[in-house]
């Protein structure tokens, strides 16, 4: 199933030109809980070509959010960016399918 | 002390309701704040010197509430004035306020406060080790920077205002700083004033109505209270809350001038259907350290644009931009002596990949492919060239040379477009001071309402 079809939303925005951070909202803690399970680091750091390790990763069980930041595949604005705001960004998670 | 602050907007130039900002008005806030902008839309602003918005937005917003801040009595800050909050927004938006001050026939006491960076004085910060770098930062050369500034924070507000001033147009400040710097003053928490600070500045972002802009906070000795403006708003714990999360790379820890607030221990309580109460939230003493924002000019672009409606060429894309590019780089060292090292090209397809370039992953069937060409070169005039050198090329070269030649969907003529300097961010580093002020300047002035003749 697609990550996007499970929770209600994911969004993704630049955090100061050299940040994108990407929130996963879920409406139902059970959701939550699974969201926060299935979906490892790893194949977030992979979808995004960084290495893990500087991946941050928030699960904020209070707001049923999991959240990623990571330095921006390209810094904002440079030549070689193609999303000045970095909310396209989003839809990379929102279709990875979830086992 | 209780401390109420009213933000009209997330940003000045969005538009905001105004039935909501008088209600705001007439609940006697004692101070009324809002930002100029951010480097969300890129560097362009902070290397040109120039606001993103237009004069017109800006001066019939900016009207508004300088005739707000009159009714109230109060004082009306500005932060990050002109988007970019450089030393020649802070000036055109001092512009603005004298003409409206003229036009309302108000007078007033105006502080403006600078926050542009000489080079000099970096360097000289640089040299005694008194520059941090941050993560990830670009290698430091500050030989071709065309702006730098440092980000305000409550002191310098706090210095501003001290002037007695009406009204105060500040340049680059942190998104917190000018709805901090009161409560900050007076004694509230500093825990529940940077807090209240973060969720109020984007305005009704932190509501369930984000685009009814006004945003009302009071602030105490414990923390604060937020409340929304517009009668269709409510913010919710849930949605105060979540709001740490916009545009923060770190939910939970915000560095500021002089520390960090850490909001792990935040309470947050519904008052009632549309208040909510935040408690909890720490203030953390730290070096005063200010954050640096610089841009430079990277190369001038033009750039050219053809759609492929035709299926073999739309199946084909990325092979013909591969071999096109290959033609034309030779084409270009061939008459015009340049080398790849020397100019940059690029093609990117929408409608395949141009949002995600190499991280797309998924492949489709579109009916139309736009090709979108970019030529970086080290001036105007040679990105120009090269655009005028490619552009029948980009027109009608072929995918093989044994089929006809193709002629593609040129949207105008000319087909080229000369876009002018690609700016970059330069710094991303703070500046270490042992005074807060050592970086900024003030200038006070007073302005008459002219009498009429």
């Amino acid at each position: 199933m697609r990550l996007g079809d499970m929770v209600l939303k994911v969004r993704s925005k630049n955090a100061g030109p050299f940040w994108v951070t990407i929130d996963i909202f879920c409406d139902r803690p059970e959701v939550f809980g699974q969201v926060r399970q299935a979906l490892s680091s790893s194949a977030v750091a992979a979808l995004y070509d960084v290495p893990e390790q500087l991946l941050k990763r928030f699960d904020i069980e209070e707001l049923r959010v999991v959240k990623f930041s990571l330095p921006r595949p390209v810094v904002q604005g440079s030549a070689e960016d193609r999303d000045m705001h970095g909310a396209q960004y989003a839809a990379l998670l929102e279709e990875l399918e979830i086992a | 002390m209780t401390t109420r602050v009213l933000v009209p907007s997330g940003v000045l130039g969005l538009g905001f309701d105004r039935k909501a900002l008088a209600r705001g008005v007439a609940m006697k806030p004692d101070i009324i704040c809002i930002d100029g902008g951010s480097t969300d839309s890129g560097p362009f602003s902070l290397g040109a010197g120039v606001s993103k918005y237009s004069r017109a937005a800006t001066k019939s917003e900016w009207r508004t509430l300088m005739a707000a801040r009159a009714e109230a009595g109060v004082p009306l800050v500005i932060g990050t004035a002109g988007t970019c909050g450089t030393d020649s927004t802070v000036d055109w938006m001092y512009e603005i306020t004298v003409e409206l001050a003229r036009e309302l026939g108000q007078s007033l006491r105006i502080a403006r406060l600078y926050s542009g960076q000489p080079i000099a004085r970096v360097a000289q910060a640089l040299q005694a080790g008194r520059i941090d770098p941050l993560t990830p930062a670009p290698e430091i050369r500050l030989d071709d920077l065309s702006n730098v500034v440092a980000l305000a924070g409550a002191e310098q507000i706090q210095a501003a205002l001290a002037t007695g001033a009406d009204i105060v147009i500040a340049g680059r400040t942190t998104d917190t700083a000018t709805i901090a710097a009161l409560p900050l003053s007076r004694g509230d928490a500093a825990g529940g004033a940077w807090h209240g600070a973060k969720i109020a500045e984007c305005g009704a972002l932190c509501s369930t109505n984000p685009t009814s802009g006004v945003i009302m906070v009071d602030f105490d000795e414990t923390g604060f209270t937020v409340e929304p403006l517009a009668e269709t708003a409510a913010c919710t714990p849930h949605s105060v809350s979540a709001h740490m999360l916009y545009e923060n790379s770190d939910p939970f820890r915000l560095y500021e001038p002089g520390g960090h607030l850490d909001v792990t221990g935040a309470r947050y309580t519904a008052l009632d259907p549309r208040r909510v109460r935040v408690e909890g939230s720490r203030w953390i003493p730290g070096p005063y350290t200010v954050k640096l924002e610089g841009a430079r000019i990277a190369g001038y672009q033009t750039t050219i644009l053809a759609i492929l409606r035709n299926a073999h060429y739309v199946r084909n894309a990325q092979a013909w931009i591969d071999r096109l590019t290959g033609f034309l780089t030779s084409e270009i060292e061939t008459r015009m002596g340049l080398t790849t090292g020397d100019y940059g090209l690029e093609f990117r397809l929408i409608g395949v990949n141009g949002a995600l370039g190499g991280l797309e992953n998924r492949s489709g069937d579109p009916v139309e492919v736009g090709v979108l060409g970019i030529i970086t070169a080290r001036s105007q005039a040679e990105a120009g060239e090269i655009g005028k050198l490619i552009n029948p090329f980009v027109l009608h070269y072929p995918l093989t040379d044994d089929e006809e030649l193709p002629t593609f969907a040129f949207p105008y003529s000319p087909a080229t477009t000369d876009r002018g300097a690609l700016y970059e961010f330069a710094l991303n580093h703070v500046m270490h001071l042992d005074d807060p002020m050592a970086a900024f300047r003030l200038e006070v002035s007073e302005i008459g309402a002219e009498v009429p003749a």
